[in-house]
């Protein structure tokens, strides 16, 4: 079999006869020919080479910032959070605060009544401000706790196969059989509820499935790529291969699915709170507020709408900043927004 | 810069037949995230009725990009016909209607795409895709009569077995039957022109032969001047009486196959020419052309080429001049290089040996 | 495709089964199902007792898991905690034909509605209508169902209190007298579309989106590309080419999420009061009635693995490609 040569080995036909300019007739090479270049012309652009070469963050960040929609639900989100944070100083009045004097208001801007109020007098924008302090805390347990389960399950699963991907990946399809809703009602009705760390950890329960398939596949794909048997040929230890080599490389997905496990926590437990079996008083959450208003919410519309709203923007904002997420870690999919 | 290059002397020397397919200053453009796509940048040539021209090149040359252009199946946003003329039959295709133009697709002008196994749609049986193809320029001609016609093709084309073979699905048949499957297609409603992309790059060089028995046949029943694009210089070798070589979305050089191969008359071409691994000759070293081709986004000033040109040799005229494509000797051969008399008496080597085969 | 059928149904005999361990094992385990109604005053210690011999509850866990699948089988699920003389299986008789009912409508209505719009989003990527539809999407997906449902029935409820026009019903199954044959069912048709719309919002979010991604990989694809070459008109091409291609993995999602939905429309029929899956199992939750949890659980996954098995053979089905698979 032959090599490529090197440039400087080519030899070309020797050229016969002079052109009109002179030009010395020799085997060129185009190291030469740039050699005889008067200085100013610009080297890169005689060969082609126009492009910066960015690297893969680069360009994930730079598309990531051209998704309008992305940039300004991040933007709207963290305001929202940086209230709910801040929800002592923000809020005009305490959670609890009852004033029957001005009960069953609708919104106004006089005594800071935003959102209204309710049959106690109580003022429901500092509800719903006391109330996204909770869904981001629960959001955000559940996301840390089921992403990192699942993480862990799907690399191992992804990594070792044979028998092992085989028991993992079962039971994980055995817990998608049964009806999710169904599961984490029946799993805090038995287990207790009431304490927003509680029913997170009963929603991380059933929330890392979708992460442990992800990352399995991404894992079964990286396993037969060349950096991993080159790491085992120098001898690194499976965990070392699995967390430092493969995992950085299945980041992308991870995050995605990551962000959209808050937007799903956040319904999920919104709607355990609404039926009774999440958090419950004296603990904030919008889902109770809007089951608190589902009994006058005929004439009391303001009770439902509000909490509600709150809890489509910030779901809506998650999503819309997952979809830039995407769109930037992971250029192989088609863009589905402009 | 025009250059009406007359056929080979292999058709009638006496009268110079009316082109079938005149493309004159084709531009065609994409617009992409880093920068506006050159493709095709000032294409012109003529297909004449019966023969076979080749079009060579490189990936990205712009070979595909401008027959696909004409036919009106670049989507136009990213892609843009800047300007240009494509006389078919004395009738501008890139100022038809889209009616117009769909009714001449898989009609009067055919076409044969590169990849067998995705080009063809795998929920539909392999005969009533052929059969559609028929009905849909046909009218008049019955289901039954567009099977049976259909049948006929696939014999035409070498595929064993058609009548059991129509009710298949694609991913039933082999790489080989599936392209042989597309030719029939193309032939179907007896085109003037039939383009054939890529014919044989996807598949194995085993079966390559019978798809050039295959387009041969096909060329023999409809009697349809064929457009072979391609980068494999074997196949034009057999296949092409005349060759367009492009380079950067342009014509760098066009003449008969003969003289493409004994005498090139383009540096680029020498080149290729010059790359190609010989069966006889005891050589160590491959030959490559020495770098890159260039972005099409932004090329440099001057000739494409000159970066990569053993001829230019840093010559002042190939960094700022884009050479025009002019006549160059004798009988409609045009090269576009300022120096190509230089290329006087270069005969290539290949010329007293069997074709070697496929490049790259 | 028989063969394939069967060995399909006969695989997940042993998922079900696992499904049963699982579930027996997590209910039983999480404490004692009598703990609530041994501290309740009103029961005495003789109807305790009666309930603890009757469920074997003095056994180890794997007899009582023998018994309660013998009485799932053989005895209809056996009976409720608190009620002796019913079988829980008449009651789950009496409630799924409810939800199917309503499921059936928001699906398939939901599926045209979504398709047609993801194939229309497809061919007019980024047109005006493409953003709308995204847009409502990706407000679909925000939404929390129960909310939707509330908005809806203040909606209606408003409607019919300044204008006195009922066209749809917010609450119950049907009416006190819905008469028989035609009106009967336009009455539960009356009863049963404001929790359809409910349902279909998520629904035609999902699948829109879904189809357009779809339809939209397919369009770009090689096969579409020689379609237009042949001269086909171009809505031949999409709706004979490109949809029957897009349509395959939309199809099978929606046939798994059918059976998702059996048990999963909890929440939507609680708030409209229809006396479906949903409020049975909240019933018994409320209650905690660990069997009647049980039974429940095991027919939502039974259904959740009978449309699984549907979706691959309907998957099998459409595409040429797999067979026997």
């Amino acid at each position: 079999m032959t090599e490529t040569t090197p440039d400087s080995d080519v030899k070309f036909p020797p050229v016969v006869g002079a052109g009109p300019d002179e030009a010395t007739i020799s085997p060129a090479t185009p190291g030469a020919a740039v050699a005889d270049l008067p200085d100013g012309i610009d080297l890169v652009h005689e060969h082609g080479l126009e492009f910066k070469s960015r690297s893969q963050w680069a360009y994930a960040r730079r598309r990531f910032f051209r998704h309008r929609l992305a940039m300004a639900s991040f933007v709207v989100l963290m305001i929202i959070l940086l209230a709910g944070v801040f929800a002592p100083l923000i809020t005009p009045y305490p959670f609890a605060a009852q004033d029957f004097a001005h009960s069953g208001q609708p919104p106004t801007f006089k005594a800071h009544h935003y959102f209204g109020t309710d049959v106690l007098g109580r003022d429901y924008f500092s509800r719903v401000v006391y109330g996204i302090r909770t869904s981001a805390k629960v959001a955000l347990i559940v996301t840390l706790v089921s992403t990192i389960v699942g993480t862990i399950i799907g690399a191992v699963a992804g990594y070792y196969t044979g028998w092992v991907d085989n028991i993992l990946m079962r039971f994980t399809d055995l817990i998608l059989t049964l009806p999710a809703l169904a599961l984490l009602l029946t799993a805090a009705a038995f287990l207790g509820t009431g304490n927003p760390t509680r029913v997170a950890f009963i929603l991380a329960l059933l929330f890392w499935t979708g992460l442990a398939r992800i990352v399995r596949g991404s894992f079964l794909s990286l396993r037969e790529k060349e950096f991993v048997e080159a790491a085992k040929a120098a001898g690194s230890g499976d965990l070392r291969i699995m967390f430092r080599h493969m995992l950085p490389n299945a980041v992308g997905p991870i995050v995605v699915n990551a962000t959209l496990i808050v937007g799903i926590a956040i319904l999920t437990e919104a709607a355990l709170s609404f039926l009774g079996f999440g958090i419950q008083p004296p603990n904030p959450s919008l889902g109770k507020l809007i089951s608190d208003g589902q009994d006058v919410s005929s004439s009391m519309w303001w009770l439902v709408t509000f909490p509600g709203l709150t809890i489509v923007l910030i779901v809506l904002c998650i999503n819309f900043i997952g979809d830039g997420l995407r769109d930037a870690l992971d250029p192989t999919q088609r863009r589905t927004r402009a | 810069m025009t250059g009406f290059a007359t056929p080979s002397t292999r058709l009638s020397a006496e009268r110079v037949p009316e082109p079938i397919l005149s493309i004159r200053d084709l531009v065609v453009e994409f617009a992409t995230e880093d920068g506006v796509v050159h493709a095709v940048d000032g294409v012109t040539y003529d297909v004449f009725p019966g023969e076979t021209l080749g079009i060579v090149g490189e990936s990205g040359s712009g070979k595909s990009v401008s027959q696909l252009a004409i036919l009106g199946l670049i989507p136009q946003p990213p892609g843009r016909i800047l300007r240009g003329e494509a006389d078919f039959q004395g009738r501008d295709l890139l100022k038809m209607s889209k009616k117009d133009l769909r009714r001449l697709r898989g009609g009067e002008v055919a076409m044969v795409f590169q990849d067998p196994m995705t080009s063809l749609n795998p929920v539909l049986k392999i005969g009533e895709q052929i059969a559609e193809a028929i009905q849909v320029h046909q009218e008049d001609v019955s289901g039954k009569a567009a099977k049976e016609r259909t049948i006929a093709l696939l014999k035409v084309v070498g595929v064993p077995n058609p009548d059991r073979r129509y009710d298949q699905y694609p991913h039933e048949f082999s790489g080989g039957m599936r392209q042989r499957a597309m030719i029939a297609m193309a032939i179907a409603n007896e085109p003037k022109l039939l383009i054939a992309d890529e014919p044989t790059t996807a598949l194995d060089v085993t079966i390559q032969a019978q798809i050039l028995e295959a387009l041969k046949k096909a060329q023999e029943e409809s009697h349809a001047a064929t457009i072979l694009i391609t980068h494999d210089l074997g196949l034009i070798a057999e296949l092409a009486d005349r060759v367009v070589v492009m380079y950067a979305g342009k014509v760098v050089e066009l003449t008969d196959v003969q003289t493409l191969f004994a005498a090139p008359r383009h540096p680029y071409t020498v080149g290729l020419m010059d790359s190609l691994p010989r069966l006889t000759a005891d050589e160590e070293w491959l030959r490559p052309i020495p770098g890159q081709p260039p972005s099409l986004i932004s090329r440099p000033p001057g000739c494409p080429f000159h970066p990569r040109c053993f001829l230019s040799q840093g010559r002042a005229r190939c960094r700022t001049e884009e050479p025009p494509l002019r006549k160059i000797g004798r009988d409609g051969h045009l090269s576009a290089c300022h120096f190509a008399e230089e290329l006087e008496g270069h005969t290539s080597k290949l010329v007293n040996e069997p074709v070697a085969g496929a490049t790259s | 495709m028989v063969t394939y059928i069967v060995r399909r149904l006969l695989y997940s005999i042993p998922v079900l089964f696992a499904a049963s361990v699982l579930i027996f094992f997590t209910v039983t385990a999480v404490g004692d199902p009598l703990a609530n109604l041994k501290q309740n005053p009103l029961f005495s210690q003789q109807t305790i007792h009666n309930i603890q011999e009757r469920k074997h509850l003095n056994d180890p866990l794997t007899t009582q898991y023998a018994y309660w699948v013998k009485d799932a089988v053989t005895n209809k699920f056996g009976s409720p905690l608190l009620q002796p003389g019913t079988k829980i299986w008449n009651d789950l008789k009496r409630v799924i034909p409810h939800t199917l009912q309503l499921v059936l409508l928001a699906e398939i209505l939901a599926l045209i509605v979504g398709v047609a719009i993801g194939v229309y989003s497809a061919i007019r990527q980024y047109s005006i209508f493409d953003y709308a539809a995204t847009t409502f999407s990706f407000l679909g997906f925000a939404m929390p169902v129960f909310w939707l449902a509330l908005m809806l029935q203040i909606l209606f409820t408003n409607i019919f209190i300044k204008w006195h026009v009922r066209i749809f019903y917010t609450s119950g199954l049907s009416s006190q007298d819905p008469g028989s044959g035609i009106h009967f069912w336009i009455d539960r048709l009356q009863h049963l579309a404001i929790p359809a719309m409910t349902l279909m919002l998520l629904s035609i979010a999902q699948y829109g989106r879904f189809m357009r991604a779809s339809m939209l990989e397919v369009i770009n694809s090689d096969y579409v590309r020689t379609a237009r070459a042949k001269g086909l008109p171009e809505r031949t091409v999409t709706l004979k080419h490109a949809l029957r291609n897009a349509l395959i993995p939309v199809v099978t999602v929606s046939a798994i999420n059918f059976g998702a939905l059996i048990g999963g429309a909890v929440i939507t029929e609680s708030i409209f009061q229809l006396d479906g899956m949903g409020p049975y199992f909240l019933n018994a939750l409320f209650n905690q009635d660990a069997y009647v949890v049980m039974a429940w659980l095991m027919v939502s996954a039974t259904a959740i693995i009978i449309f699984n098995v549907i979706a691959d053979v309907l998957y099998g089905y459409i595409d040429p490609r797999i067979r026997y698979d």
